[in-house]
């Protein structure tokens, strides 16, 4: 506690130029996997607690934040007509992307903030880094690029990117609150919130915060075991096979 | 009611599953095959990944020749030296096809192949088998006698061995070349391959249809079985939860079917079976060759921390 309070006190000094705080909560910080789980909803509560050297006349606030699943790398391929049929002929490998992104404000990205701030925040989906392997380098590439598109255009049709100019509410000036929908396949690992907060177009603080999603219980240990122990893993699933098997010609049995 | 399924990693509807394995068994048990070319493509049109398909369909397979295998057993219709010599290919062909499996899912042609093979495979063998109901049915309503079976080039290889209870007199050479062809192909396919193994068997083996499906089905029950131990071993792929739904389904719906299937005479079996094998390779076909609604795919390449 008294650590923490320090961390707090050492923050507070460090931005004290930008004279505004964030303090926010998450409703869960573990979200649990179960055999029944087909998405969820999380919120985000905050507030913007001012001080005194915030300047007087500033009145209203924009959020911006940005939710990041585990990273990991992907492939993109594209079929191409080839003797007729369609086969995957090129690909783009995406390194350490997210494998889960949304992002969300409580008003147009455009009306936030000017294009600089918002390439440099990486504020938006075209604006969010996805690192390629182009030919040996490693860049990212211009928002219109077809491979990039259609990666995010993917990963959007799975629910599992996500962007929403309008998903950010303020309750008051300065509370607000947003949700954080999980699809049903959702990436487990562990999720970074960034929040960034505007005023007048101008980007004067972040804060950030994580919640995790676990497998838990059977699905966990399926899921290792068959990662971990594959040998086991496939002499269980056979002799599961085998019981089915000899317990159905039993049941069934005509005489 | 929906059940998250760990490997595949997405949440299905358990009664869909049950009775998708009801039906594929109910097919199955009819014409005496393991389903597999059905179960997998209804598995890949559900969302779930054709390799995570392919690997968990196996087991599937294995349990219901299992039960099929046993009942065979009991009616002393399986030749045990047969089997042994299938099942030297088997094993084999199998161990090449999980591997062949690795390498193309590597390259990102998994799934070109998956469906390629069963494009070839299914239609090809779906129109022969077709085209001979009908030449029988024909022949029945003429009430002509089948031609006489004589022996063919197959019967003059080295390496004879004499098989008891099949009553035949036969090398070993073309029976250990169809075990690599079916395990290879199994393992590729997600397919048991008694469709094509039992065809095979008859026409050109020549083995006498007492003892061509329960060996068959012991062929089909150990590479399946190996083919599952693979697949979990180097690709972790296999979903036993998702494989366990399908097996309960399976086996249950194969009881019926099999009641079903003695009421209904061979030729007209076996032309039906024949118009559903063509009908799911030229789906396959279709696809292929119509424009994709969307012409990029994303594969994850697992997490890294």
């Amino acid at each position: 506690m008294r650590a923490a309070l320090a961390v707090l006190l050492v923050l507070l000094l460090g931005s004290v130029a930008r004279a505004e705080r964030l303090i926010v909560s998450v409703s869960n910080h573990r979200v649990t996997v179960t055999p029944n789980y087909s998405g969820e909803e999380l919120v985000l509560f905050g507030s913007v607690e001012k001080d005194a050297s915030t300047p007087a006349d500033r009145k209203t606030y924009d959020l911006v934040v940005t939710v990041m699943g585990p990273r990991a790398d992907m492939v993109t391929r594209r079929k191409e007509r080839t003797f007729g049929i369609w086969i995957n002929t090129d690909y783009r490998q995406f390194l350490a992307v997210p494998s889960y992104l949304a992002l969300f404000a409580n008003r147009s990205f455009e009306a936030i903030t000017s294009p600089e701030i918002a390439r440099r925040q990486q504020i938006g989906l075209n604006n969010v880094l996805l690192t390629q392997r182009v030919s040996g380098d490693y860049a990212d590439v211009v928002p219109n690029d077809a491979f990039r598109s259609a990666f995010i255009r993917l990963r959007t049709q799975r629910g599992l990117y996500r962007e929403d100019p309008s998903a950010v509410t303020f309750l008051t000036s300065t509370l607000f609150r947003t949700g954080i929908p999980l699809p049903a396949e959702v990436p487990i690992g562990t999720y970074e919130v960034e929040i960034k907060l505007f005023a007048d177009g101008a980007f004067i603080g972040k804060t950030e915060t994580a919640f995790e999603i676990v497998k838990v219980g059977f699905e966990q240990f399926v899921a290792t075991t068959a990662r971990q122990n594959g040998l086991i893993y496939g002499l269980v699933t056979a002799a599961m096979a085998l019981m089915t098997g000899w317990m159905a010609s039993i049941v069934f049995r005509k005489d | 009611m929906q059940l998250y399924l760990p490997i595949a990693d997405l949440p299905v509807n358990v009664f869909l599953v049950l009775a998708m394995g009801a039906a594929v068994g109910f097919v199955s048990g009819m014409f005496g095959i393991g389903g597999g070319f059905l179960m997998t493509p209804l598995l890949i049109f559900i969302g779930i990944t054709p390799a995570v398909a392919v690997a968990s369909v196996a087991s599937h397979i294995a349990a219901s020749s299992f039960s099929g295998a046993l009942a065979y057993w009991r009616r002393r219709a399986i030749d045990p030296a047969l089997a042994s010599v299938l099942l030297c290919g088997g094993v084999t062909g199998t161990a090449l096809g999980v591997w062949t499996f690795t390498q193309l899912r590597a390259l990102g042609q998994l799934d070109l192949m998956i469906a390629l093979s069963y494009v070839v495979l299914l239609t090809t063998v779906g129109s022969l088998m077709f085209s001979e109901g009908l030449r029988a049915l024909m022949r029945t309503r003429r009430g002509a006698v089948p031609p006489r079976r004589t022996h063919n080039w197959i019967h003059g290889l080295p390496l004879k061995m004499r098989f008891k209870r099949s009553k035949i007199y036969l090398s070993v050479i073309p029976i250990v070349i169809v075990g690599i062809l079916i395990g290879f192909i199994g393992a590729i396919m997600g397919i048991g391959g008694g469709f094509i193994l039992v065809p095979i068997m008859i026409y050109l083996l020549r083995v006498p249809t007492s003892t061509v499906i329960g060996t068959s089905m012991v062929l089909t029950l150990v590479t399946m079985l190996f083919a599952t131990l693979l697949h979990a071993v180097t690709n972790h792929l296999v979903d036993a939860v998702l494989a366990l739904i399908l097996m309960v389904g399976g086996v249950t719906g194969a009881q019926f079917g099999a009641r079903a299937g003695q009421k209904i005479r061979g030729e007209q079996l076996r032309l039906l079976l024949g118009l559903l094998i063509l009908s799911v390779g030229v789906r396959f076909a279709i696809e292929l060759v119509i424009r994709p609604e969307d012409l990029f795919t994303i594969r994850e390449l697992g997490v890294n921390g």
